[in-house]
């Protein structure tokens, strides 16, 4: 699994990444020392598991994941067990640790994730049932990697490339919106703006000029704004 | 009978680690100061919310340096400053001294 660390203490962040280290279940790919910039990091980046500090100045770790749509699995962290109830009113969080956090502790916790994570996968995969969808492989690195189309929310133009977001990772193509527009099955990819060119079924909601599609904020231009609508089941 | 500081939270933690022990030594040896050092400005300006936020942070280093019933007067003074008055300042600054002094001989 992969984590991110959020905690306004470095020595708490150190632990964290110690007893990650001893664990070979997670990979820690960063840490952050408040809730802001680890949401710029999620703009960009998926992970699966995250290390939330409750107790941090401005920004709690609450306010974080009432902020981020779709929030991943979270372990909350915290010196005092006072909160623990109310941890538990949201989905997303499926542990809580108290601090000091010892080894036995950790991987008992990370083992909890684990088994949900498992699940989650399962569940995926199960709800993916539409056999003519392929998949996509493209050139990156003199190498032909296959790409999971359905998990494809996000594509979108930088100059000549393009980037394509998944669920799981982002990838950076040599080629055109034009090109994979034409090998992406149109039923549910569709254009909404020059740029940019969106997963219907990841759509989150709508604004008059932008869409919000799994984490990313995307820009709706007028011209395509009336097709995005149509396509929508619209009470 | 008085609390000392002591390595066991991060001698058990690090299981024969040494490198980690004095990675996470220093790191305390150079965050706590610093926390300290916000502290007491926030004690100076009378800002109660602020210095409760330095005296949690500071605690999390009592509890890793094994200052358990420092922990609770910690926990205590912290939720005085939260009722915006500074009882058990004395002591907490007491313990914190002591742990100053402790974290320079490690």
């Amino acid at each position: 699994m992969n984590c991110i660390v959020i905690d306004d203490e470095e020595t708490s962040r150190a632990i964290v990444l110690f007893l990650a280290e001893n664990n070979p279940e997670i990979k820690i790919l960063d840490s952050f020392h408040n809730a802001t910039s680890a949401i710029k990091y999620l703009n960009d980046n998926s992970v699966d598991l995250i290390f939330l500090n409750i107790h941090m100045p401005m920004f709690t770790g609450f306010d974080f994941i009432k902020t981020i749509k779709n929030p991943p699995k979270i372990i909350l962290t915290s010196l005092d067990k006072a909160f623990a109830l109310d941890a538990f009113e949201y989905k997303c969080i499926i542990d809580y640790l108290v601090k000091p956090i010892t080894q036995e502790r950790f991987d008992k916790s990370v083992e909890k994730a684990l088994s949900v994570h498992r699940e989650d996968v399962v569940v995926n995969d199960n709800q993916i049932p539409d056999e003519s969808i392929d998949d996509l492989y493209v050139s990156i690195d003199r190498r032909l990697v296959k790409i999971d189309i359905p998990t494809i929310y996000l594509i979108e133009a930088k100059g000549d490339y393009i980037m394509l977001k998944t669920s799981n990772k982002n990838y950076m193509v040599h080629s055109t919106l034009k090109k994979i527009e034409d090998k992406l099955p149109n039923d549910f990819f569709l254009r909404v703006h020059r740029s940019y060119v969106i997963n219907t079924k990841r759509i989150i909601d709508i604004e008059d000029s932008s869409v919000l599609v799994d984490k990313d904020v995307v820009p709706v231009s007028r011209s395509y704004r009336k097709e995005l609508l149509e396509r929508l089941n619209l009470l | 009978m008085k609390e000392t500081p002591n390595l066991s939270y991060i001698t058990k933690l690090s299981n024969g680690n040494k490198v980690f022990e004095k990675n996470l030594l220093a790191i305390i040896k150079k965050e706590l100061p610093l926390e300290i050092g916000a502290y007491e400005s926030f004690v100076n300006e009378g800002d109660f919310e602020e210095t409760a936020e330095y005296v949690h942070k500071i605690n999390h280093k009592f509890k890793i340096l094994g200052l358990d019933k420092g922990h609770k007067i910690a926990e205590a003074y912290r939720l005085n400053l939260l009722e915006k008055n500074f009882l058990l300042k004395l002591d907490f600054e007491k313990i914190l001294a002591i742990l100053l002094l402790y974290i320079k001989t490690v």
